[in-house]
């Protein structure tokens, strides 16, 4: 017998997402995600001022606010031809590297950790040492107060809960402490863009922030507290609870197709030279292809929009909202993006191992070094799993706090040597077309823009959770979520625990991923929106 | 690093919170030592707080979580009942339904809505109901609703036009005009977020508000009047161009866009990320996100405002810029250029 379980709404995740799974024989047999809001950007953004697209589409997303700034800014300097100069490069990296450690300290501790830490359990842990004593005195308060807040009603005690007691304890420590931490890393993009999230002085050009050495030292100082949080809690957390959860290992593979569009601008603006570079993964085969934005299709099958609105590439796209009713054939507003056929992973797992791949040393030293520390030496493809994603983005915190301390002495180089330009505008065009690819903490991400008459006449976003998120295709190949739901065990579907890991293990953001079509022009005749 | 404290708060740290919210509240620090023990009774019940999101990008649970005094672990465990929030709770699906039922059963809660409500059937969906549905429900029955960000006051970015989910803010969608606290800007400020509800637990009383219903101790007065730049605006010292030298001398940003004549917000005092730094400090002009329908409105963003009197008559900001040298000095009364300011008398209610 087969059971449909339904969990509507995914807490802690960004946005709207529904994910309903077939069970039968404790095995996820198949499922279904579902996109459930939509705003429309990409209408919103037709005949504007292009240079306002940067502070629109940061509105797509609370959480990675930053990267769709710098998709927009990148795909505006495209089409307006041109370079920003190396100091704004490297202010951009701080600023977005800031958003990276934000965003994963985030998703490991409040957004994923309360799927494999029993915050009750910590309650039966013996501490010695007196601040954990303390931080259970105030747990205990805190449950025996009868009011949970937001940790009512979640699913304590279930057998799959696997950490003792100690270790709980210590990850709700340092789930409070995290807190704190986020907080930081997001101070450093207020401290170089005015307010985070939203952040003000990077638009199409270079950066309205001028470095002093006043700033720059505070933010060093507080990068480097992070970097020291990074290596003795955040890193240390990740391989103590991983040997609990190794059968997470041989879970949730999904499709075995990775790509990442690139992100940290070397000073070359060479794609394939960022500190994470661009590049994408078929088959599980650890080679990395070329891939660019050409290569991109999508289809609307399972979706709600026209049938005339699928096998478009972003740049033809047509995008016309059809509202049928869920539970329908579609049931989604999310598109099914692929490259060449076929479903693509995105977010840390997959560019960690493009740059693994690709022999970038600094990974390659921190990934090595991950698997012997989980006795999983030599075998980088228990990578491609639910503990492969969560270990992929604690190393990828880790290499960009380590960068961004270096990325802070490049720029008082620069300024030691004089150079001290931040900024180089050409006029907006009459005419124009252009594309930023780059990545946001959940994966990679996409902005078109064609303008003419010196306004937007289109505007188009792919976004990670689209990829992720995505629904079937025209073959009725399933997205890479559902793909790695198939096969999850649930030893529960009243308590589906472990559909929860695998679908936070993507760390979705829904938000960014729904669009809206609206037929409109010619060449761009319509932008998924948003 | 553990946290900074062990078993919860203590009378000290009530005390602290309390002395940054007098400051806020524009009240004497006399008050500190009552307004502490207010808050420290109101904190025994753990008031509930219900946090909806319905058309929003999480951006104020975001920017809410980047709360300092008390921050955001003092305030989920130890001031107020967090008791639904999707961003942050445990539980999920079935049991997230159930812990919503309940508190809405009780009617005992506060109710702080994030996003705005798309009313175009189909666009906007939680656990197979329609958010217009869930909102009437949960802030019909809530002791009062507070709205956070531009988008639950009136729409916000994804309202802009064309609106095509056709989305509103709270108090239209429900027809709760008057009933509803709004606190506009993209995203909320988490110090005017967090001091409101500081403030209404302490003395059981909303604060004074304007008639959009704005607290007017956050949104009575403009940037452009309380802008550090402004000496420069009354003076003609202007940005033309980024990165130039008058940005690094720190002119005004009135010619490149700056919106901060025609916003109020306290954004210059309250500052950003633990007042660490804020959007006109690192070079940016204000786009106005404080202000209702502030994508429309103000874009472009860029362009400066049209109706803007400089200190200098009829004189345009270019001439000015080139007529400085003989003219500074002359520019002193910062409160009458104030008021040559056009624009404001059509932004109803405020003062």
């Amino acid at each position: 017998m087969s059971k449909r379980v339904v969990i509507d709404p995914i807490p802690r995740i960004e946005g709207h997402l529904r994910i309903e799974v077939e069970v039968e024989n404790g095995k996820v047999k198949d499922a279904w995600s579902s996109g459930t809001l939509f705003r429309g950007f990409e209408i919103i953004l037709q005949g504007r001022d292009p240079r306002d697209a940067w502070f629109i589409t940061q509105r797509i997303c609370g959480v990675c606010p930053v990267s769709h700034g710098h998709t927009s800014t990148l795909g505006l300097e495209d089409s307006f031809k041109v370079t920003p100069p190396d100091n704004a490069r490297i202010v951009r990296n701080l600023i977005e590297g800031g958003q990276f450690v934000h965003s994963h300290i985030l998703w490991f501790y409040h957004l994923n950790a309360l799927d494999y830490v029993d915050v009750v359990s910590a309650l039966k842990a013996s501490p010695r040492e007196k601040s954990l004593q303390e931080v259970q005195a105030r747990i205990r308060k805190f449950v025996e107060s009868g009011q949970l807040g937001p940790f009512a009603n979640g699913y304590w005690g279930h057998p799959e809960y696997k950490l003792p007691p100690d270790l709980n304890l210590l990850a709700v420590a340092h789930y409070l402490e995290a807190l704190e931490m986020q907080k930081e890393a997001s101070t450093i993009v207020a401290q170089l863009g005015g307010k985070m999230p939203m952040h003000m002085s990077t638009p199409p050009g270079g950066t309205t922030f001028i470095p002093t050495v006043e700033v720059l030292d505070n933010v060093l100082w507080r990068m480097k507290r992070i970097q020291h949080w990074v290596d003795t809690v955040y890193i240390p957390d990740v391989l103590a609870i991983a040997p609990y959860y190794l059968k997470y290992a041989g879970i949730g593979k999904g499709v075995g197709n990775y790509l990442s569009w690139g992100v940290f601008e070397d000073a070359s603006f060479d794609p394939k030279k960022r500190a994470l570079p661009r590049g994408a993964i078929f088959g599980g085969k650890l080679e990395v292809k070329d891939v660019g934005a050409k290569d991109v299709t999508e289809f609307v099958d399972y979706s709600w929009f026209s049938d005339d609105s699928g096998k478009r590439n972003p740049m033809d796209g047509k995008t016309e909202p059809k509202f049928t009713k869920m539970g329908d054939k579609k049931y989604t507003w999310l598109k099914a993006p692929r490259i060449d056929g076929k479903p693509m992973e995105v977010g840390a797992l997959s560019r960690v191992l493009v740059a693994y791949v690709s022999g970038n040393p600094t990974v390659k030293g921190l990934v090595d070094g991950a698997l012997k520390a989980l006795g999983q030496q030599g075998k980088p493809e228990v990578l491609l799993s639910v503990l492969g994603r969560i270990a992929a983005r604690a190393l990828e915190t880790k290499m960009i706090a380590d960068a961004m301390v270096d990325w802070v002495g490049e720029l008082i180089g620069n300024m030691k040597k004089g150079n001290t330009r931040t900024y180089a505008m050409n006029a907006v065009p009459e005419k124009g077309r252009g594309v930023g690819l780059w990545e946001a903490p959940r994966g990679a991400l996409a902005h078109w823009n064609v303008i003419e008459g010196h306004r937007l006449k289109n505007y188009q976003c792919v976004v990670p959770t689209t990829w992720n998120a995505s629904p079937r295709d025209d073959k009725g190949v399933r997205g890479p979520i559902e793909e790695a739901l198939v096969g999850t065990p649930v030893s529960n579907p009243e308590k589906p625990l472990e559909v929860l890991r695998v679908v936070h293990s993507f760390d979705p953001c829904i938000a960014c991923a729904v669009h809206i079509i609206h037929p409109v022009t010619n060449e761009v005749k319509e932008f998924r929106v948003v | 690093m553990l946290t900074k404290r062990g078993e919860g708060l203590t009378r000290r740290d009530f005390m602290k919170i309390a002395g940054s919210a007098v400051a806020m509240f524009g009240l004497s620090q006399a008050f500190v030592p009552k307004l502490a023990r207010a808050l420290e009774k109101a904190a025994a019940g753990r008031p509930k707080v219900v946090w909806l999101h319905f058309a929003s990008d999480t951006g104020c649970t975001e920017s809410f979580i980047k709360s300092d005094n008390p921050s955001t672990a003092d305030l989920v465990l130890d001031i107020l009942s967090v008791d639904y929030h999707e961003s942050i709770m445990a539980a999920a699906g079935k049991q997230a339904d159930e812990v919503l039922a309940k508190a809405v059963a009780g009617k005992d809660y506060i109710c702080i809505v994030e996003g705005g409500i798309p009313t175009v059937p189909g666009h906007g969906m939680i656990g197979g109901r329609e958010m217009l549905d869930i909102a009437k429900e949960v802030c019909g029955s809530a002791k009062a609703v507070v709205a956070i960000g531009s988008c639950a006051v009136d729409g916000g970015v994804p309202a802009a036009a064309p609106n095509p989910s056709k989305i509103k803010g709270v108090d239209e969608a429900l027809n709760m005009k008057g009933k509803v606290i709004n606190l506009p800007c993209c995203p909320v400020n988490p110090e005017w977020l967090v001091g409101t509800a500081v403030y209404v637990l302490t003395t059981g009383k909303v604060p004074e508000l304007d008639d959009k219903g704005r607290p007017k101790m956050f949104y009575g007065r403009k940037i452009h009047d309380n802008c550090p730049r402004r000496t420069h605006f009354d003076t003609g010292h202007f940005v033309e161009t980024f990165g130039s030298k008058e940005e690094a001398m720190g002119y005004c940003l009135y010619k490149v866009g700056c919106k901060g004549p025609e916003t109020w917000a306290e954004c210059p005092k309250t500052r950003w990320n633990s007042k660490e730094s804020w959007c006109i400090e690192i070079g940016s002009p204000c786009v106005g996100c404080a202000e209702n329908k502030w994508t429309d409105n103000f874009a472009p963003f860029y362009e400066k405002l049209a109706n803007v009197a400089l200190p200098y008559g009829d004189l345009t900001a270019d001439k000015i810029g080139i007529g400085i040298a003989i003219a500074t000095g002359a520019a002193i009364a910062g409160h009458a250029v104030g008021k040559a300011v056009r624009g404001q008398q059509k932004k109803e209610g405020n003062p």
